[in-house]
């Protein structure tokens, strides 16, 4: 964290960041350039990316056993791209324009939760939310929000296109402080009510039969997992654009090293989710300096070789026979 | 103290899949729910451990409605071994026995010194100490199937359903997981798909046809060569189990055989193609 404070286009000493940090809890702030870097611009960004991080890492866990999938991803569930259509409604054609600076999340938000109910209601068969079907569903709805973009996109003007495109690849850069606490506190919520489900997931995990006998309601259990993974990705999606990789690519990093055991992977993942994300993005502002990477692209650069070596190494994890 | 179905009645997507289903299990005696593919058994199963709700009748635990109990009240109750199936991300045989301890626990309970020991006692049980620490997906289908029981003996649950727990193992495992389950001392009822094999593990069976039971009682009294023909429509061979006396099973074959008078000699072999 303090690294991702302390580097940047500018480079400041750890010891210089702490000062800062500290002067401003302790209620005096100095007026130097340092202090500005760091409190305006580099923590909140900072911080914003680890709640992300661990938010797009949690989400990503529980919705990859909502499904029984493991190429599930808080994204899968049509969120991010009902989230788009709003947003590239707001960046070409200024929808919301009276919102200002909240207009994109407002529209974001609106797309993710309008995604989420036309998945749910098309999904459900009587009180159920089946696996296969929550796919489908996920699937070819996205598909469907995926063309509307591009009709957008494609109606709206070249540059204002070039904005979109730099949204859907996902950024920390418009973190500011009056940003902050909304998803910070949303996403921390979400996330540690999904801690204390580690037991039942892992039941859930085995399937709904054997999640059913051991004394789990399952047809509520999936219900509220369905919702907080929507809103927990739609709050993302909202605050810094859709980051793809990290929430599908964490969770099997965090379970080659600690096991399938929900009640270790998700704390574990939290934390690792949080880090992951606060460097790619270090590594965004920083590889070619002084313009800015998409933060997906790096997730993707990193979190894919990885992935694959520890596949690799520890196969039947992944369900092969041999 | 049994385990009751009262006049259970099941619908799925609005088709009665079975219906008037009565019986009893009385404590500690092995049940047998036998039929056809289809008929019902695994229905009735899902209806007691809660997945399917009754459209009409009642489960019954001791009297109480099972219904009537808290989702973890009765999973405390009824233990459950479904059939053999893959992780999508494994655990190791320690993690899985575990996890038959959920109903025991809340939210932020940890795992303590009692239920490692009640899990190590539930693998030791089922003679799998060499495979604690292995990941369930490398298992055989008979290891599975016996990890799955110690996840159910960790349940603590006094009834244990098993829908088919010997499908797709050989013989070998077949009589291992019977014996296994039948020394529990716990009350029990099991789908079983090979009539021999359930005659000689059950004290009571019932035989389910398109959703109705057709017989049930002692194997010896159930499991005749007419009521095979009812349920499966195929005619077989009953004979009395030399060492224990229960009903056999022997298959016949739907056609007679061509030389019934000496079943030893071969039928002359057809002259060969004319194509060559």
């Amino acid at each position: 964290m303090i690294m991702g404070v302390a580097i940047g286009s500018v480079s400041l000493s750890p010891g210089a960041v702490w000062g800062v940090i500290v002067d401003h809890l302790a209620g005096h702030p100095s007026n130097s350039v340092a202090d500005a870097i760091v409190w305006e611009i580099r923590l909140p960004r900072v911080l914003l990316a680890a709640v992300v991080g661990a938010a797009l890492t949690t989400a990503g866990t529980v919705v990859q056993v909502l499904v029984r999938n493991a190429l599930a991803d808080p994204f899968l569930l049509g969120v991010s791209s009902g989230a788009s259509v709003g947003a590239t409604a707001v960046l070409l054609f200024g929808a919301f324009a009276s919102l200002g600076f909240w207009a994109v999340s407002f529209a974001s938000v609106l797309g993710a939760l309008g995604a989420m109910a036309a998945v749910f209601l098309v999904s459900r068969q009587g009180r159920t939310l089946s696996p296969t079907q929550l796919i489908l569903c996920g699937v070819v709805l996205s598909a469907l929000f995926e063309s509307v973009t591009s009709f957008l996109i494609f109606r709206g003007n070249p540059q204002a296109t070039q904005s979109v495109l730099f949204w859907l690849l996902g950024s920390f850069g418009l973190a500011t402080w009056p940003q902050l606490p909304i998803p910070a506190i949303a996403l921390g919520v979400a996330i540690g009510y999904l801690l204390t489900l580690g037991r039942s997931l892992n039941a859930l995990a085995m399937g709904s039969e054997p999640a059913a006998a051991l004394g789990i309601d399952v047809h509520q259990l999936r219900r509220n997992l369905f919702i907080i993974t929507s809103l927990m990705a739609g709050v993302a999606v909202a605050v810094s654009g859709i980051i793809g990789f990290v929430g599908l690519v964490v969770p099997h990093i965090v379970r080659l090293m600690v096991g399938s055991d929900h009640r270790r992977v998700l704390p574990v993942g939290a934390v690792f989710g949080a880090s992951f994300m606060v460097l790619g993005d270090l590594l965004a502002r920083t590889i070619v300096v002084p313009q800015e990477m998409p933060i997906g692209v790096i997730t993707a650069f990193i979190g894919a070789p990885t992935l694959i070596i520890l596949i690799r190494r520890r196969p039947y994890l992944y369900g092969a026979r041999g | 103290m049994s385990l009751e179905l009262q006049d259970l009645s099941v619908d799925i997507a609005g088709r009665r899949i079975v219906s008037d289903i009565s019986f009893t299990v009385p404590d500690g005696s092995f049940a047998g729910l036998l039929g056809p593919n289809g008929s019902g058994k695994s229905t009735i199963l899902k209806a007691i451990y809660r997945l399917h709700r009754p459209a009409a009748g009642r489960v019954l635990l001791d009297d109480a409605d099972l219904l009537s109990l808290r989702p973890k009240d009765a999973a405390r109750r009824v233990a459950v071994v479904a059939q053999e199936f893959a992780l999508e991300f494994d655990f190791t045989v320690v993690e899985m026995v575990m996890i038959g301890r959920t109903p025991h626990k809340r939210a932020f309970d940890r795992d303590g010194e009692a239920d490692r020991a009640i899990v190590d006692q539930a693998i030791e049980q089922v003679g799998c100490q060499d495979l604690a620490h292995r990941g369930f997906n490398t298992l055989s289908g008979g290891e599975k199937q016996r990890v799955l029981i110690a996840q159910a003996i960790a349940q603590e649950a006094d009834h244990l359903i098993l829908d088919e727990p010997t499908n797709h193992l050989d013989i070998r495992y077949q009589v291992e997981i019977l014996e296994l389950v039948s020394a529990l001392g716990i009350t029990v009822l099991a789908a079983i798909h090979d009539l021999s094999l359930a005659a000689l593990f059950c004290d009571t069976v019932h035989l389910i046809a398109d959703g109705r039971i057709i017989a049930g009682g002692p194997p010896e009294s159930v499991i005749t060569a007419d009521s095979v023909r009812d349920a499966y429509g195929t005619d077989v061979l009953v004979i009395s189990h030399p060492e224990t006396g229960t009903p056999h099973l022997i298959p016949r074959r739907s056609r007679p055989t061509q030389a019934p008078s000496s079943p030893t000699v071969h039928p002359p072999v057809p002259p060969a193609g004319t194509g060559n």
